[in-house]
């Protein structure tokens, strides 16, 4: 009973091995779309950076953390 | 066969492994031809109620050259105007403040939170960006930053590596920032711990002058910041992608806020003084962010998540979604959801007990201490020819700081010391 999580563990893994991860290149329809960018609408996501830089004590993640302004 | 099944897991896990870090993927073939300039412009409105009002431009200009020779160039802009809370605690009675120029005196009515409205800055940013492939399946980029305001300068330089694998279904990149910032504020920067002097208590301006000098230091100070970024990106099918990023961020230099005080109280809850607040002056900061995104039949789903900790004990937790919903082969809705919360810097105090003495480092202002924080929006645009789009963008955010576990004393029990912070945000954007 004990080894059940971990057969599940390797099936999970053994389900995203590398090779069954991806697509072919004539298979990039979706992806290729500009909303399916990872920073699809930059200037949005600037602008709701520099709001919550100048608010909350945490920066970055997706991009670089530091620098920028006075902020008060 | 055991060879074969070995190498399964070991491809297992690696898969695994590869998920867990993350940059962005190229999602094109390369395109050998050159492309005509693309215009990103957005003006942005937000408004605190009773505090800050800021008004910010954006102007984003972009050019492949050919074979994703990439250039992006941007000019924001921005104006601020209004209060900022100074991290003095409330009173039953009227308060008196100097101004951070000393030049002049404001009041704060019994019961208010004091607010310092004299802010008022306009500044302006430039960055510029350059992408192009190198070698087979790699890419590099490089990057400037100047940011100039009133009282504040600050430059950037940044570059990043990135290698595709696996027919470009994973990415993983390593990216570097230096960042220079220069302070020299109105008044100058005050002397940690300095009482704030008051006209009144003086015989003659004079002694006043000298009173008021003595709590300041000259000339400027300055940070440099130095940020890594280790990213992976992972397109799992066809359509889902994926991004995990570490990042390390150390600051180092005056990384006080010159503009903010604390309160120093007796046991009834009532200020004594006021003095002036002092921050350590490094901090090294982790973070880790996950982001997926899922194209779906009528819309797009992205949802993230970021965890950062840092040497000042503030750990922070940000769940971030935008759900697409395509209303017509060219409009789309696009509500938005974000949840943040944080812990209190080990040197926040909403206040300073006037029996205690002073510590060696201390801060009232609420953005270091804990908080929540939601934001509720919605996104409509409008796809229109040749690419062009519309798009209007209004939000709510909140704030909502909470006391880390300090039993106020006497009148401070009575009176609102962790106030909630409402803001609209309303923008237009327009891409062509």
């Amino acid at each position: 009973m004990k080894r059940k999580p971990v057969i599940v563990i390797c099936l999970a893994l053994s389900l995203s091995a590398c090779a069954s991860l991806g697509v072919k290149p004539w298979e990039r329809d979706l992806l290729a779309k500009d909303e399916m960018a990872l920073s699809a609408d930059p200037v949005d996501l600037a602008l709701d950076d520099h709001i919550y830089f100048s608010k909350e004590a945490a920066s970055g993640g997706r991009a670089f953390a530091g620098g920028g302004c006075g902020c008060n | 066969m055991q060879l074969n099944q070995r190498n399964n897991i070991l491809g297992a896990l690696t898969a695994a492994t590869c998920t867990l870090l993350g940059a962005p993927a190229v999602s094109q073939e390369a395109q050998s031809v050159e492309e005509p300039w693309k215009f990103d412009t957005a003006i942005l409105y937000y408004g605190e109620s009773e505090r800050v009002t800021a008004v910010e431009g954006v102007f984003s200009a972009t050019k492949d050259f050919g074979n994703e020779h990439i250039f992006n160039g941007k000019v924001t802009i921005d104006g601020l105007t209004g209060a900022s809370a100074t991290g003095a605690v409330p009173q039953p009675t009227a308060q008196t403040f100097t101004r951070p120029s000393g030049k002049d005196e404001y009041d704060i009515a019994a019961t208010e939170i004091p607010l310092d409205d004299t802010f008022r800055d306009t500044r302006v940013q430039l960055n510029g960006q350059w992408t192009q492939p190198a070698w087979q399946d790699y890419r590099v980029s490089g990057g400037l930053h100047v940011s100039k305001e009133y009282d504040y300068l600050s430059m950037a330089v940044n570059g990043a590596l990135a290698k595709d694998f696996n027919q470009r279904n994973t990415t993983v990149s390593l990216g570097l920032s230096y960042a220079f910032d220069s302070i020299d504020p109105e008044g100058g920067r005050p002397v940690a711990f300095a009482s704030m002097p008051l006209k009144r208590d003086f015989a003659s301006e004079q002694q006043y002058q000298d009173a008021f000098d003595a709590t300041r230091l000259t000339g400027s100070d300055d940070k440099n910041t130095l940020d890594l970024l280790l990213g992976v990106t992972q397109v799992i099918n066809r359509r889902t992608i994926m991004q995990l990023n570490y990042g390390v961020s150390a600051v180092d230099g005056y990384l006080t806020d010159p503009f903010k005080m604390l309160s120093v109280v007796n046991t009834q809850g009532l200020t004594q003084a006021l003095v002036y607040e002092n921050r350590p002056d490094n901090r090294t900061r982790h973070n880790v962010f996950w982001q997926t995104k899922y194209a779906m039949d009528s819309g797009v789903a992205d949802i993230s998540y970021r965890f950062t900790t840092d040497d000042w004990d503030i750990d922070s937790h940000t769940l971030d979604s935008r759900l697409r919903y395509n209303l017509s082969p060219n409009t789309y809705i696009q509500p938005h959801f974000r949840y943040y919360q944080q812990s209190a810097a080990d040197f926040y105090q909403p206040y300073l007990m006037a029996s205690d003495g002073l510590p060696q480092f201390a801060s009232a202002d609420y953005r270091v201490g804990e908080m929540t924080a939601f934001t509720l929006g919605v996104k409509y645009g409008v796809l229109l020819d040749q690419g062009k789009e519309l798009a209007f963008r209004l939000e709510y955010y909140q704030q909502d700081p909470k006391n880390p576990g300090f039993d106020a004393p006497g009148v401070l029990q009575d009176l609102d010391l962790y106030p909630s912070v409402k803001a609209v945000m309303a923008q237009v954007s327009y891409r062509f």
